[in-house]
């Protein structure tokens, strides 16, 4: 039964996974942001499906709330496509920060194609926390199943809030999608261990605001770049210096 | 004809205006990263940037703020974001309690101050 094994091999890690996203506060985070997404899509006339499978696709909250919110307000396709790409910026990095911890384990080039699409926010932070204790042949189906646990959740309470909110108060609707920003400003500053990363979040924080306030174009992509490229700068520098 | 073109038109949008654009950059990240090394310096660098721009895009979501939570006044928004940010730190870097904190501020000051 050589065959056997190795086919259940890669089963543990995966539920391992499921078990790791379901017990972990993103769930409850993930719950909240898409009980709100799932208001947003109500109010602006989308199906229900139709956020079900943008949460599959497109799996970013950020990018969805821009896609349904300009979509929703009849905003350009062109203009609406513009905006998702340059808040998904952030995936690129993300990706390449991911693959390192990653490759060891996989067999075949396709095999990293599932991790590629399931990076984002929250599978990401926790990925690049659990992965580097574990052997490198459980990360991949880990990583999986860590993914399919919080696109489960994801998906679910999209429904939930779609279906919610019609009877949902202005105040808690406020709160819902205050649950998202709140999460997102946490988790962050709790992955940021580096100084170069809390250089990075701390400029980020003052910068997107600003290019917002003063109509700069590509607003996000100079937040990042700038942002970044300082942090790193700075970080560079100390090291010359020390 | 039409009404099936009616019915199927937002999930064309879906494809090129969401996933399409969104999705391009995790292909790129997996085509260029190949080779790359865990804490080699390029890995450093996008991770900065992606942090920066995650920052930028939390900053922007409180501050430029839509819908139900717009009609919660900025001072409030900004508040509860501190507020929850404090706690974070104090009580042993907890996400749970930096969002329950932070959570509970809004819902406060919107209340009071709210419309």
């Amino acid at each position: 039964m050589p065959g056997f094994t190795d086919r259940s091999a890669p089963l543990h890690p995966f539920f391992a996974g499921v078990t790791s996203a379901c017990t972990s506060v993103f769930s409850l985070v993930l719950a909240g942001t898409y009980i709100g997404l799932g208001a947003l899509a109500h109010d602006f006339g989308f199906a229900s499906w139709w956020l079900a499978l943008s949460t599959v696709l497109v799996w970013a909250a950020p990018a969805q709330v821009i896609l349904l919110s300009s979509l929703g307000t009849g905003g350009a396709l062109i203009e609406t496509a513009i905006a998702v790409t340059l808040t998904a910026i952030r995936l690129f990095p993300m990706v390449v920060a991911l693959l390192p911890l990653i490759r060891g384990g996989a067999r075949r080039f396709r095999d990293l194609l599932l991790p590629t699409h399931f990076t984002s926010a929250s599978m990401w932070v926790e990925s690049l926390r659990l992965l580097p204790r574990m052997p490198p042949e459980r990360r991949i189906p880990f990583c999986n199943g860590l993914s399919v646990g919080y696109m489960g959740t994801a998906v679910v309470f999209g429904f939930v809030g779609y279906y919610l909110a019609a009877g949902l108060p202005p105040l808690l609707a406020g709160a819902l999608l205050f649950l998202t920003p709140m999460s997102f400003l946490v988790s962050t500053a709790r992955n940021s261990r580096a100084l170069v990363d809390r250089i990075a979040f701390g400029l980020g924080l003052v910068i997107g605001p600003l290019l917002t306030w003063y109509h700069v174009q590509l607003d996000l992509m100079w937040t990042g770049i700038g942002g970044g490229v300082i942090a790193y700068g700075i970080h560079r520098l100390r090291r010359i210096a020390s | 004809m039409s009404a099936v073109w009616t019915e199927l038109w937002p999930y064309l949008m879906l494809i090129l205006a969401g996933f399409l654009p969104n999705e391009i950059w995790r292909v790129f990240g997996l085509v260029l990263a190949r080779g790359l090394n865990e804490g080699s310096e390029l890995v450093l660098l996008s991770r900065a940037v992606a942090t920066a721009i995650i920052a930028g895009v939390v900053a922007k979501l409180i501050v430029f703020s839509s819908g139900a939570l717009d009609s919660i006044p900025l001072a409030v928004r900004l508040t509860a974001a501190g507020g929850g940010f404090v706690a974070f730190f104090l009580v042993r870097r907890s996400v749970f309690v930096g969002v329950l904190v932070g959570e509970v501020v809004l819902l406060a000051g919107g209340f009071l101050f709210g419309p």
